[in-house]
């Protein structure tokens, strides 16, 4: 797997501007941007790898996503620590240090990943709607979809699901009005401006165009899963025989 | 030991969840109703976190290898031991050679079955939740099945104090329960219907005005498209004042998200960590027990609650639980 550096470096000193907001009882979302873009993602990777090398004892856990990043915390501890303020907005008093603390420099690794796809067929149940949808051949579509290089923005939604940005506009396509109840998994996908791929049998609204032979989710492994947020990604098509020669390699 | 004669609906192994793998796209899992869970666990003198069965509409039939120390709390699904009803929300003493039945539903749909030294079954990734989907954690990554064999683990001293006791309360008999239980004040009345207290979701003011006063006006009923992922609901169509991708963000246990075909998904134990749709509310954490006992059919009305009251009532009823533990550990000091 090939290596690939980039470097991300906030002004020393500076604050990110953030807003938080609760979401349920036990977490605060801080939202860091209000639309998908590299740097909303730089400041959420930013703000996630100061938690992975600080990490706050109030804090459970945490979950990135494009531009947000929630933690969680147990409310009736914090109660118990605070002398009985509300433990929101005790938390939010926590968080506003933190941030000032993380306007460090900052740099992180980008990984680029090749995953290989078979396109179409019974893989990719929607391949002929998203060609259709955007007045395009299937070929087209898969051509477009290979040929673009894409950034993991967030992994979410199942085990090992990247969020890729970088897709064509020229084949973005709705998801579906209701959702699929069963998708198999490492189905390659398209949502919007999104493309993704299933790691396991899950419902979801997503419009299907191929499959691939690669395992993203590995429970037993001490990282569990092949892909995470900001690396790089390339889709490579591959035949139908590749596929179950990868699939029986991957076994 | 137990052993599995019957599995019923879905048998499965749960305790508060996997944390910390969230981030990963893991799910967190665990009970659905955690409140009962942490009850069964409190009763059999366990840990709240230890692993319990939680027991699904029908419930499994079990046979004891050995005298165990239990608790069943939760949903009522009528269970009994050779033949004779026990009551729910007590400790109960069952003699090496028994058998558990369950059988109609009464109130709610699950039931917490917690045994002295919980389940030993094996940690993946810190729990031992089942994940179903995946299919790993909890026994063999799946629901149980006629034939298992579930071993518990080593008891604590709590445990081995109240078996004592109520071990001498048998005599000829081969079950024995406590005198005492948890206070009916603070179990949670599990009607059909019920009427759940939520809080307005990060996308509420998205929603047109005519969906956002359906949302508390009218009635959902819960679908058979449910489970413990979510549950879909069936109502009033619900609609954004225009139409807009969402930016998918972090989601929580008991956040109500919409889909395009209008039709409300409860977010529930299994949920996705994160989704792409608009939350129109979020159920306060102290009536997710409530909506975890609802089944199928059941019709829910939501009712509107500020963040802040969310808050203090959850903090309420942890403080109520404290001094519950509190009690459970005088009564078996002294010997009860």
């Amino acid at each position: 797997m090939k290596l690939q550096l980039t470097i991300f470096i906030a002004k020393a000193g500076e604050i990110m501007e953030y807003t938080v907001h609760p979401l349920g009882d036990n977490a605060v979302l801080i939202e860091l941007g209000n639309e998908i873009s590299e740097d909303a993602h730089l400041k959420v990777q930013t703000l996630t790898a100061f938690l992975e090398k600080h990490p706050p004892d109030w804090m459970i856990e945490y979950i990135p996503a494009y531009t947000t990043v929630t933690i969680f915390y147990n409310p009736f501890e914090i109660y118990q620590l605070s002398d009985g303020e509300l433990p929101f907005d005790f938390i939010c008093s926590l968080i506003k240090p933190l941030m000032v603390e993380m306007g460090e420099n900052k740099a992180m690794e980008a990984r680029i990943v090749e995953i290989p796809v078979c396109y179409g067929g019974e893989f990719g149940p929607d391949l002929d709607y998203v060609a259709e949808h955007n007045g395009l051949t299937p070929d087209e579509v898969i051509n477009i979809h290979s040929s673009g290089s894409y950034l993991v923005y967030m992994i979410g939604f199942a085990p090992g699901f990247p969020f890729i940005g970088g897709m064509s506009e020229q084949i973005a396509a709705p998801r579906r009005d209701t959702p699929r109840l069963k998708i198999p998994e490492r189905t390659v996908g398209i949502a919007g401006m999104q493309t993704g791929i299933y790691p396991i049998e899950t419902p979801g609204g997503w419009q299907l165009i191929g499959r691939t032979p690669v395992k993203l989710f590995r429970p037993m492994d001490e990282s569990p899963t092949l892909l995470k947020a900001g690396d790089k990604i390339k889709f490579k098509p591959i035949s139908l025989e590749e596929y179950h020669h990868w699939e029986e390699t991957e076994q | 030991m137990i052993k599995v004669l019957k599995p019923g609906l879905l048998s499965n192994i749960q305790d508060l969840g996997r944390t910390g793998y969230q981030k990963f796209g893991v799910i967190a899992s665990g009970a659905m109703d955690p409140f009962s869970h942490r009850m069964a666990n409190l009763l059999a003198g366990n840990e709240e976190n230890e692993s319990t069965l939680e027991i699904t509409m029908m419930g499994p039939v079990l046979t004891f290898e050995q005298d165990t120390l239990i608790s069943i709390c939760g949903g009522d699904l009528s269970p009994s031991i050779n033949g004779q009803p026990i009551r729910t929300w007590r400790s109960v003493f069952v003699k090496k050679g028994s058998e558990l039945k369950f059988g109609g539903c009464k109130k709610g749909c699950r039931a917490y079955l917690a045994a002295a030294g919980g389940f030993a079954v094996p940690e993946v990734m810190n729990s031992k939740s089942t994940y179903l989907r995946a299919g790993l954690g909890g026994f063999k990554g799946r629901a149980l099945k006629s034939g298992d064999v579930l071993e518990t683990g080593k008891p604590s001293l709590h445990s081995l104090k109240m078996a004592e006791y109520l071990s001498k309360q048998l005599l000829h008999k081969t079950v024995a329960e406590n005198d005492w239980g948890i206070s009916s004040k603070l179990i949670p009345v599990y009607v059909g219907n019920p009427e759940i207290r939520i809080t307005r979701g990060r996308q509420f003011e998205l929603f047109s005005h005519e969906s956002r006063v359906q949302l508390f006006n009218d009635v959902f009923e819960v679908t058979a498209q449910s489970d413990r992922m979510g549950y879909r609901l069936k109502g009033p169509s619900l609609a954004l004042s225009e139409l807009a991708e969402q930016i998918s963000e972090a989601v929580n246990f008991g956040s109500i998200q919409v889909p395009p075909d209008g039709n409300p998904i409860v977010l529930l134990a299994d949920r996705q960590t994160t989704g792409g749709y608009p939350k129109i509310g979020q159920v306060a954490a102290v009536d997710l027990p409530l909506l975890a006992q609802a089944k199928p059919g059941d019709a829910l009305r939501f009712t509107e609650i500020s963040n802040e009251q969310a808050q203090q009532l959850l903090i309420k009823r942890e403080i109520e639980l404290k001094e519950l533990k509190q009690g459970i550990l005088l009564k078996i000091r002294g010997g009860k």
